[in-house]
């Protein structure tokens, strides 16, 4: 079996003990930072990006995974044990697991989320590579005009799932892709929109942009909101969930793994949509739906195996077609770009062991969650009890220097500081940031596979249309959009993307 | 009814900022050639762009002044908060090269601490202390990154 071969690859290199190491690190750093509220995988992996530079390849993606699918871990002990939500995946854990808490239930509750987890981190990592092949094959029979039209698709749909109006969200995507062409054009030589300004020829780096909109500007969003934590711990005894409980989570635990696979894959999906969606279909299916809200464990079990599942399947878009789903893994574009490396279908046949690698990571990365988090919870509700005012100058400090190093210069550092201000402007208004920074890393592919689809056609834009492929995905786009123009959609949307 | 008014603040204001980028990506596209559909030059992708977002910035502006607009009022702004931070950005990028990473840092913990309701000069020093001897062993001794840790002067 091929699939069995390509993971035996894959295990291999997952295991050396430098990879080892740095998976653990970045489970470590992602359960950390998804315990902490205010504190988000984006910005972390921000941060942590021009670090990687120094690292090998494999190590530098092993770890930034490890601390998005690690986060999702953290956020749900949080989210049960005191009520809050370390990660936006996690908001829908707190309804039932802080109730299952009060109850005297945590234990159960922890359990649960980590078992569901670890699960749905298997699976995910199995269909990962599954999909892998087929996915990657189809990949290279498209031309530019397929990728323009699938890119284009994902655009679409990231703004069809992201928070607030529609409209609004196109809008971003537009606007990132505006910045995106900031500097040198590659057909032309020529500059554009850099006003000769030699730091802008290269383009506007994405990081400091991410760092100024999700780590400084956030900032200063929840120094506004100013709300004392109230801690309501408790001990936490007896892990083991009881006989009935299995037969109740179990179900739930396969649903949301399989609705959190599919979700994940979508462009714009991923963990947060993929533990909404489980909540609401455990509410649907259960048979004692007041129980929901009142600590059902299915609340538990469903999301937090999907928010999980998703968060590793969104890696599949981006390893076969180059096309990130979301903005993590818009940032995950920017680490394989630091080490050359173009996200595509060229990854695996190219780098088959840090394709392998990675995708074997995770599997031994969900192991080392499970063991990090259940006898570490105490420790980890611990670190809480640090109050914000110190928290936050720690982040300014990580993502200054982070900022700093990605070129050794300081123009990075202004930059960041002119993105916190355009990023707190965003925040008032409440426009979705998330497609802004999607469009950023599409736009230049975007024009590129535009430009030679033109050239190939000599001009005639119908040909987007003529070809089945094209059409079909540029056909989906069109669909999604019109679902949302749906009244009734538009009500259901809005109640599942709130937060 | 009273023609145009505008109910829905927040999505006007977000629709002018979408035309304002569009007005300013047009404007300065203008200044690139175009080409044709089948050879495009450095200014065809940006103009069309633009038009597509002046297009989105109208719908959005005008949506929110129809009568059928959600009420919205634009939220409160927190410009000290905003102040503080960007400043202490800013102020390390200025501050990195004369001052050395240990100043540049101290200089950032103690600026941003001020952002803060809690900020107390005692609790902000200790945290700085903490910070700076931290990123010297992360960052200097153990990452190895090009950083001046000292003040120029001294080197």
């Amino acid at each position: 079996m091929d699939l069995f071969h390509n993971l035996a690859i894959g295990f291999a290199t997952a295991v050396q003990p430098a990879n080892l190491l740095y998976a653990f690190f970045g489970c470590l750093l992602g359960t950390l930072i998804g315990v902490l509220p205010g504190l988000g995988p984006l910005a972390t992996i921000a941060m942590l990006l021009p670090i990687t530079y120094a690292l090998p390849p494999d190590a530098a993606l092993i770890m930034l995974a490890g601390i998005y699918y690690g986060a999702q871990y953290g956020g749900s002990t949080t989210a049960i044990v005191v009520n809050l939500p370390g990660e936006s995946s996690s908001v829908v854990t707190t309804i039932d697991g802080y109730q299952m808490a009060k109850q005297g239930r945590a234990g159960v509750a922890l359990a649960t989320a980590a078992i569901g987890s670890f699960f749905a981190g298997c699976v995910a990592t199995l269909a990962l590579a599954a999909l892998a092949g087929p996915l990657t094959a189809t990949a290279l029979l498209f031309g530019p005009k397929e990728f323009f039209a699938l890119m284009i698709l994902g655009l679409i749909l990231a703004s069809v799932l992201s928070s607030g109006p529609f409209i609004e969200g196109i809008g971003m995507v537009v606007l990132g892709m505006l910045l995106s062409l900031v500097g040198t054009d590659l057909n032309s030589g020529s500059q554009r929109f850099a006003f000769g300004v030699p730091q802008l020829f290269d383009g506007l780096d994405f990081v400091p942009l991410a760092m100024g909109i999700f780590g400084f500007a956030e900032i200063v969003r929840n120094l506004e909101q100013d709300d004392k934590l109230s801690l309501v711990t408790q001990k936490i005894t007896n892990l083991f969930p009881t006989r009935d409980d299995f037969r109740r989570m179990v179900p739930a635990m396969l649903r949301g793994t399989a609705l959190g696979t599919l979700l994940g894959v979508l462009p714009g999906g991923g963990a947060v949509l993929s533990s909404f969606a489980s909540y609401t279909l455990e509410k649907k299916l259960s048979r004692h739906p007041e129980q929901f809200g009142k600590g059902a464990i299915e609340g538990v079990a469903g999301p937090e195996s999907a928010n999980n599942a998703g968060a590793q399947t969104s890696f599949i878009p981006l390893l076969t077609l180059g096309v990130p789903s979301n903005v993590v893994m818009a940032l995950m574009v920017g680490a394989m770009n630091i080490h050359n490396i173009h996200p595509g279908p060229e990854v695996m046949t190219k780098n088959p062991t840090l394709f392998w690698g990675l995708i074997a990571s995770m599997w031994v990365g969900n192991l080392m969650l499970l063991i990090l988090n259940l006898p570490l919870v105490g420790l980890w509700v611990k670190l809480l009890t640090i109050p914000y005012r110190y928290l936050f100058p720690a982040i300014m400090v990580f993502c200054s220097i982070g900022v700093y190093s990605i070129n050794s210069g300081t123009f990075e550092v202004y930059e960041a500081a002119i993105f916190c201000v355009f990023g707190y402007v965003l925040i008032k208004l409440q426009l979705p940031a998330a497609p802004l920074l999607l469009g950023l890393v599409l736009g230049p592919a975007i024009e590129e596979n535009f430009r030679r689809a033109m050239v190939l056609s000599r001009g005639d834009a119908t040909v987007l249309l003529t070809s089945p492929l094209s059409a079909g995905l540029l056909a989906a786009a069109a669909i999604a959009i019109l679902l949302i123009m749906l009244p009734t959609i538009r009500a259901r949307r809005e109640e599942a993307l709130q937060e | 009814m009273k023609g145009l008014a505008i109910r829905n603040q927040r999505a006007f204001a977000a629709g002018v900022l979408f035309l304002a980028f569009a007005v300013f990506f047009f404007v300065t596209a203008l200044n690139y050639p175009a080409g044709t559909a089948a050879r495009m030059g450095p200014g065809y992708f940006p103009r069309l762009l633009a038009i597509v977002l002046a297009v989105i910035g109208l719908v959005v502006t005008l949506g929110a002044m129809t009568s059928t607009a959600e009420r919205q009022v634009l939220r409160r702004w927190d410009f000290k908060g905003l102040a503080w931070i960007t400043g202490s950005v800013v102020l390390f990028g200025a501050l990195l090269f004369p001052l050395g990473l240990v100043g540049a840092l101290f200089v950032l913990i103690m600026v941003s601490s001020r952002a803060s309701h809690e900020f107390t000069w005692s609790g902000a020093l200790a945290n700085a202390a903490v910070l700076i001897a931290l990123c010297l062993a992360v960052f200097v001794y153990g990452l190895g990154l090009q950083l001046p840790v000292w003040p120029s002067l001294l080197n």
